[in-house]
């Protein structure tokens, strides 16, 4: 084998081991169950502060990516809306803006009427960390800041919502059986 | 008088070409093929989705409101963030978006050039009579013998 053919053989085994390297790094397509939610530290919405997942450590909390070009959207937030007034004791609610108009975003809460907590992901970076795959989508956190169970797509009732916060349900109801 | 008066007006208007033509107006199609969609991984001008058409109402407020291409790409990077900008910036790691084409540009010249110089010697190199090349050794003797043999 001459200089020339080995530099060619050499050259498509290395492009082999990148395609190989890139298959075998790529992962899961979504976040393991009890593995910590990633975290990243965001301005909140409205503008002013700053605000990650980590603020709620100690609580469980629904984690929901949103946007206001989103049509399911429109009807699932003042879903989550009811279901955060009703649960708070229990549960908080954390919604995620992502990929959005700053603007568009304050007339969505506004015109719904969401007064739950919000952080902006104007790029969606924190969106990608979280491996989603498009708007709406849910993620259940425990106290310790663990992925319990995740939702793609819109919830169409509360009652979807509290069979999706269960375990937060219970726990709430097992600290304050009176309540 | 009169001179004057003529300068002040070329040079103005002179003048103000040049700033016109160094903020020019911003249009959506021109912002279009250099802004992405934020969901789509495409240029804006490729996208149809819900969150591109909002993209291009912002866009148009911008323009209305006066603003040139540069501080619309400016404001698309606050509400967006850098991604949004189909050409990343030249600073930082980003330099070498640019800074590799160019090496890369370089190198392949240099590449053609030596090969060129060198297909240039070895043609020079090469002789240029016509003499035939002599034949190997005892080749003509058995020509002639055969030329004989069958009497040609």
């Amino acid at each position: 084998m001459n200089l020339r053919t080995s530099l060619v053989v050499l050259g498509v085994a290395a492009l082999l081991g990148f395609l190989t390297w890139g298959l075998v790094t790529s992962g899961d397509s979504n976040l393991a169950q009890g593995e910590p939610l990633p975290s990243a530290t965001l301005p909140t919405l409205p503008p002013g502060g700053e605000a990650s997942i980590e603020d709620f450590r100690g609580e469980w909390v629904l984690v929901n990516v949103w946007a206001s070009w989103c049509v399911p959207c429109r009807d699932e937030s003042p879903a989550l809306e009811r279901f955060e007034k009703a649960n708070r004791d229990s549960i908080s609610v954390l919604g995620v803006d992502t990929r959005d108009l700053s603007g568009d975003a304050m007339d969505f809460l506004d015109e719904y009427d969401i007064n739950y907590a919000q952080i902006r992901d104007a790029s969606g970076d924190y969106a990608d960390d979280l491996k989603t795959t498009g708007v709406p989508e849910s993620f259940l956190v425990d106290p310790e800041g663990n992925l319990v169970a995740h939702y793609s797509g819109p919830f169409e009732t509360e009652e979807q919502i509290e069979e999706f916060a269960a375990p937060a349900l219970r726990a709430g109801a097992a600290k304050d059986p009176a309540g | 008088m009169r001179r004057l008066v003529a300068l002040a007006l070329v040079l103005t208007l002179a003048f103000g070409g040049m700033a016109s033509a160094a903020e020019p107006q911003a249009s959506l199609p021109q912002l279009e093929d250099e802004v992405m969609c934020p969901i789509c991984g495409t240029l804006l001008g490729l996208s149809r989705a819900p969150a591109a058409e909002r993209e291009r109402v912002f866009i148009r407020q911008q323009i209305k409101a006066g603003k040139t291409e540069d501080e619309i790409k400016d404001a698309l990077v606050a509400e967006y963030g850098p991604q949004v900008l189909a050409l990343p910036d030249d600073e930082g790691i980003n330099f070498f978006a640019y800074l590799v084409p160019v090496l890369v540009f370089i190198i392949a010249a240099l590449a053609i050039l030596y090969s060129v110089i060198r297909w240039r010697r070895n043609k020079e190199g090469e002789p240029t009579t016509g003499t035939p090349p002599s034949a190997p050794n005892g080749a003509e003797d058995r020509l002639d013998k055969d030329m004989a043999k069958y009497d040609l």
